[in-house]
């Protein structure tokens, strides 16, 4: 029996793509949202708030939404996280938020729908009120930031507020990091992560050089000298390798890369396999198959090496991927590529246990095969410290160290996002953006902060 | 099964449940339709004089709170803006076909003895039950000297109950506006006109709101606004109160009370009871659900009753009054002291900014490991009761009544510089 690899794009018609492809929970009407926010209690101290990393005034937000201040309540958010938009569509509420909301208490799985109230709050802004912020005089001070996800975009806008020049530079053509080509496509539907960086960049004062990439194009010592503060948010530019026999057949990929070339793509030229194999436990695991499912994949199969518990995807984030059709298959550990004739045929599991301690074991004898076409691996993103490899920039356990301040131990380079130590989060690169841009302000406009420096 | 029938100065019905003199009760189809529905009788909306009044378009305004439409409702309509003959002839057939029912016609002529002598054989002669006298209407006709305008003066109170009770073998309900000082006054005139019950309030004179873009008050008719009458349930709590200062006034002597004012639900029929009066009339809440609402109000109420042993409409009426007294009776040594049910509370913190920023600062805020944690502290709580209104779970809050050292009013207070010294004996 002879098999031909079977990986083709082109699997659905334009219209089912756009289904698929469309906002996965549409956003509240207006009289959904005065109903949801009239929900809330109004807490004092709310938990809600304490849960969100940006530490959005949820409470005053909603009040705003219940008696008709859309401004209000969009400024309230905007000024926290000026990302708020597309917080309120990919965080994953269920472990910030909306998990602490107190009606859990009174019934369990019933919280204020923050995040959706969130939407409609800075969509009103998006949609009625341009950029809310003004910019205090100009300070002739020009700072450079390296990376245009979250972390960089939300740090540009704060330093531009301060009335600071930001040069934004990114190895993409594009501004947006992970939210223009990393985040689901159904999560960030209808372009909106680009209406979102045009929407900030109204504020002014914000430059942006793409097609730049760091540690090639430009270096680090150069940037010192050029700007009187340095941001690096570069974000996870790596992808871990999993290390087993055919890694590097045809139809094996990464998952960030399948997803990247489906975000920045047209849908109908991203080739996907019938049968998929995505091997990980994580949020970039569950976008990948059920993105490849939507696509037009027959069999989507994810395997985890562990248990539920252990799976770092969020459990809405599974019920979406089963709910999508995909297989999940736990405690199974890949072990190598299967071939016929050369070709990518499946993928060989071992199944595992947890051992008395909690760690897991595998038995190499006991395998099994599940068949594949394609497999797209979502073992864990890296942080690639080439770009910075020759400058005095300290990294541990492969992420940039950083102080309370944001420093780097590279004097007047600060760092945050993805690319710090903390939870991979797009709200998390935000707060790191936003209070390194509040540490450089401050340094700048104390000018002996920096000499008296130290952790 | 409780007793539901009433006998409210001769006027009888098959439940106490009656329209009050409004939209719902403007003819013949409405009527029928409420009496099929099983109301106990109706309140014709009020007749005046020919040539009739002309009411605008754009009539009501609505007091929305959180969610829930209608708590308050106010209009600027005027009585029945049909021919006396039509509303005389309407009356005469729903009577003849409803004879159980309580058929009660609201009045409103001219503060003029013949206008009132012109009007009541006409009304008897369709057979209705009896009269309300319209003093309330608090805007159109009281410019007009009518309604408000006479409920307001109790020397024409008591004037005019006086012509109608010379004037007409029917039972005469005076109907009493909210929109003065002491309703005893009012009250206390149509007894002594000779009125044979009162019934209360009448809507109270209101703007319901503005319009921000226009500038003008609401309902807007054709760029202006005007004052309204005000009721629904927000209304309820100065109906029960101005109808419980009639049913314990000794120089009252218990004078039959129709209660109306925001009655929505059979408990709210039974606080009205309870508070003095015999029927109750409702016009808000049927106007927002339709008059299938008497169903659950006649079925609650019985259910009520038997539940507490209450065999007939008399065992509830005026059963709350000797417990509604001066504020001077009160014992100032009653202590009550909240208290927090910690397995219930959801830790949303409305109690304590409530207490610490408004009240007397007697919640405490801790942190217990991650969970926050709100506390009593009994030596400052007064007992106010608000940290327990607050709360948005039920009986999460409690008020703890404290054992009573004896009594100790006002009059007798040692910190009143007019205190009354006990006798030594
Ligand atoms: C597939 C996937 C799905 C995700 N889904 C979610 C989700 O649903 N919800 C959520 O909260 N989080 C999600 N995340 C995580 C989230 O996207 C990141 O935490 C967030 O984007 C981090 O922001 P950042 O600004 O630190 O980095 P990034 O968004 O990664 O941006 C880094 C930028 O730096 C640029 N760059 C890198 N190296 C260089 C260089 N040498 N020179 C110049 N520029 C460079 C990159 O081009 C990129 O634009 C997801 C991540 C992935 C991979
Ligand atoms: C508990 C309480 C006590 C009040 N005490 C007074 C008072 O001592 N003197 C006064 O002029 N008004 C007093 N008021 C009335 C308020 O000042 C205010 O006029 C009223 O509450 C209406 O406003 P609001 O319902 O919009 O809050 C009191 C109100 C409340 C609720
Ligand atoms: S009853 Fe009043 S004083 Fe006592 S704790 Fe509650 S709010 Fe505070």
């Amino acid at each position: 029996m002879t098999r031909t690899p079977d990986i083709a794009s082109s699997r659905l018609s334009d219209a089912e793509l756009v289904v698929n492809f469309s906002d996965a929970h549409p956003p509240l009407t207006k009289e959904q949202a005065v109903v949801e926010a009239e929900r809330c209690f109004f807490c004092y101290d709310a938990p809600c708030t304490e849960a969100c990393p940006t530490g959005i005034d949820i409470p005053k937000f909603i009040r705003a939404i219940a008696t008709g201040n859309m401004k209000g309540s969009a400024r309230t958010i905007l000024e926290s996280n000026i990302l708020g938009g597309s917080c309120a569509r990919v965080c994953p509420t269920e472990i910030l938020c909306e998990e602490k909301c107190v009606h859990n208490a009174r019934e369990e799985g019933h919280p204020i729908r923050i995040g959706a109230l969130q939407r409609h709050a800075t969509d009103w802004q998006m949609d009625h009120g341009g950029q809310p912020f003004t910019r205090a005089p100009e300070t002739g001070r020009r700072i450079a930031i390296v990376g245009a996800g979250p972390a960089g975009l939300a740090c540009a806008h704060r330093l531009a507020m301060h009335g600071h020049d930001v040069m934004l530079i990114d190895a993409h053509a594009q501004p947006g990091g992970l939210n223009e080509y990393g985040v689901a496509a159904y999560k960030l539907a209808d372009d909106f992560a680009q209406r979102e960086v045009d929407f900030l960049m109204k504020i002014g004062g914000i430059s942006f050089e793409g097609n730049r990439k760091l540690g090639q194009d430009f270096s680090l010592t150069e940037l010192r000298r050029d700007y009187d503060a340095v941001f690096l948010s570069m974000g996870l530019a790596g992808v871990r390798a999993m290390g087993i026999e055919g890694e590097a057949l045809d139809g094996v990929q990464d998952a960030v890369t399948f997803i990247e070339a489906l975000r920045s793509r047209d849908k109908k030229a991203v080739p996907v396999g019938r049968q998929v194999v995505v091997i990980g436990g994580g949020n970039t695991a569950v976008d990948a198959a059920v993105q490849a499912r939507r696509l037009g994949a027959d069999d989507v199969t994810l395997v985890y090496r562990r248990g539920h518990e252990q799976m770092s995807a969020t459990s809405s984030e599974r019920e979406w991927a089963q709910t999508n059709g995909v297989t999940v298959r736990l405690w199974s550990s890949p072990s190598r590529m299967v071939t016929e004739d050369g070709v990518l045929a499946g993928v060989e599991f071992s199944r595992g246990k947890a051992t008395a301690d909690g760690r897991a074991t595998y038995d190499p004898k006991d395998t099994f095969i599940v068949p594949a076409d394609m497999v797209l691996k979502a073992v864990g993103q890296l942080f690639v410290t080439d770009p910075i490899s020759g400058e005095s920039i300290l990294v541990e356990n492969g992420r940039i160290v950083v102080d309370r301040s944001y420093r780097t131990t590279m004097e007047g380079v600060y760092a945050g996002g993805d690319c710090t130590v903390g939870e991979d989060l797009t709200v998390a690169a935000v707060r790191d953006g936003r209070d390194a841009a509040e540490a450089m302000h401050l340094a700048l406009s104390t000018p002996d902060q920096s000499e008296t420096s130290g952790q | 099964m409780a007793d539901l029938r009433s006998n409210f100065v001769g006027i009888k019905s098959p439940n106490p449940f009656w329209l009050a003199s409004a939209p719902p009760t403007d003819k013949e189809y409405n009527v029928r339709r409420a009496f099929e529905a099983g109301w106990g009788g109706v309140v014709w909306k009020t007749l005046g004089e020919d040539p009739p009044v002309v009411n605008v378009s754009s009539r009501y305004g609505s007091l929305n709170y959180n969610g829930t439409r209608m708590i308050g409702l106010n209009n600027i309509e005027l009585i029945s803006d049909r021919p006396l003959a039509t509303n005389i002839a309407e009356i005469k057939d729903v009577k003849r076909d409803y004879p159980d029912r309580a058929v009660v016609v609201s009045l409103m002529v001219p503060c003029e003895e013949e206008s009132w002598k012109a009007i009541l054989p006409i009304v008897e002669d369709t057979g209705a039950d009896g009269i309300e006298l319209n003093f309330g209407c608090p805007h159109g006709m009281s410019e007009r000297n009518m309604g408000a305008a006479v409920g307001q003066v109790p020397e024409y109170v008591e004037m005019v109950t006086r012509w109608c009770k010379q004037n007409t073998r029917m039972p005469v309900i005076v109907k009493l506006t909210p929109n003065i000082t002491n309703i005893l006054m009012p009250a206390h005139a149509a007894l002594r006109g000779g009125a044979d019950a009162v019934s209360l309030i009448n809507t109270i004179q209101s703007v319901i709101g503005v319009d921000l873009d226009r500038m003008v008050p609401m309902p807007v008719v054709g760029g202006k606004g005007t004052h309204g009458g005000y009721c629904g349930p927000a209304v309820k709590p100065i109906a029960l109160r101005m109808i419980g200062d009639i049913a314990r006034d000794p120089e009252l002597c218990g004078i039959p009370i129709s209660g109306i004012g925001g009655i929505s639900t059979w408990r709210d029929a039974a606080e009205f009871l309870a508070m003095g009066s015999s029927t109750l009339q409702v016009c808000t809440a049927a106007m927002h659900y339709g008059f299938r609402i008497v169903d659950d109000m006649i079925d609650g109420l019985s259910a009520w009753m038997d539940e507490k042993g209450y065999a007939t409409l008399e065992d509830v009426t005026g059963r709350a009054i000797p417990n509604f007294v001066p504020w001077n009776k009160l014992n100032l040594k009653f202590r009550t002291i909240a208290n927090i049910d910690q397995e219930a509370c959801v830790r949303c913190g409305l109690c304590y900014i409530a207490c610490e920023d408004t009240s007397h600062q007697s919640i405490s805020k801790s942190l217990v490991g991650n969970e926050r944690r709100y506390e009593i502290i009994e030596e400052e709580c007064v007992g106010c009761n608000l940290c327990a209104h607050v709360c948005p779970v039920d009986d999460c809050i409690t008020m703890q009544p404290q054992p009573v050292d004896g009594e100790l009013t006002w009059p007798e207070h040692p910190n009143n510089p007019n205190r009354v010294v006990a006798a030594v004996s």
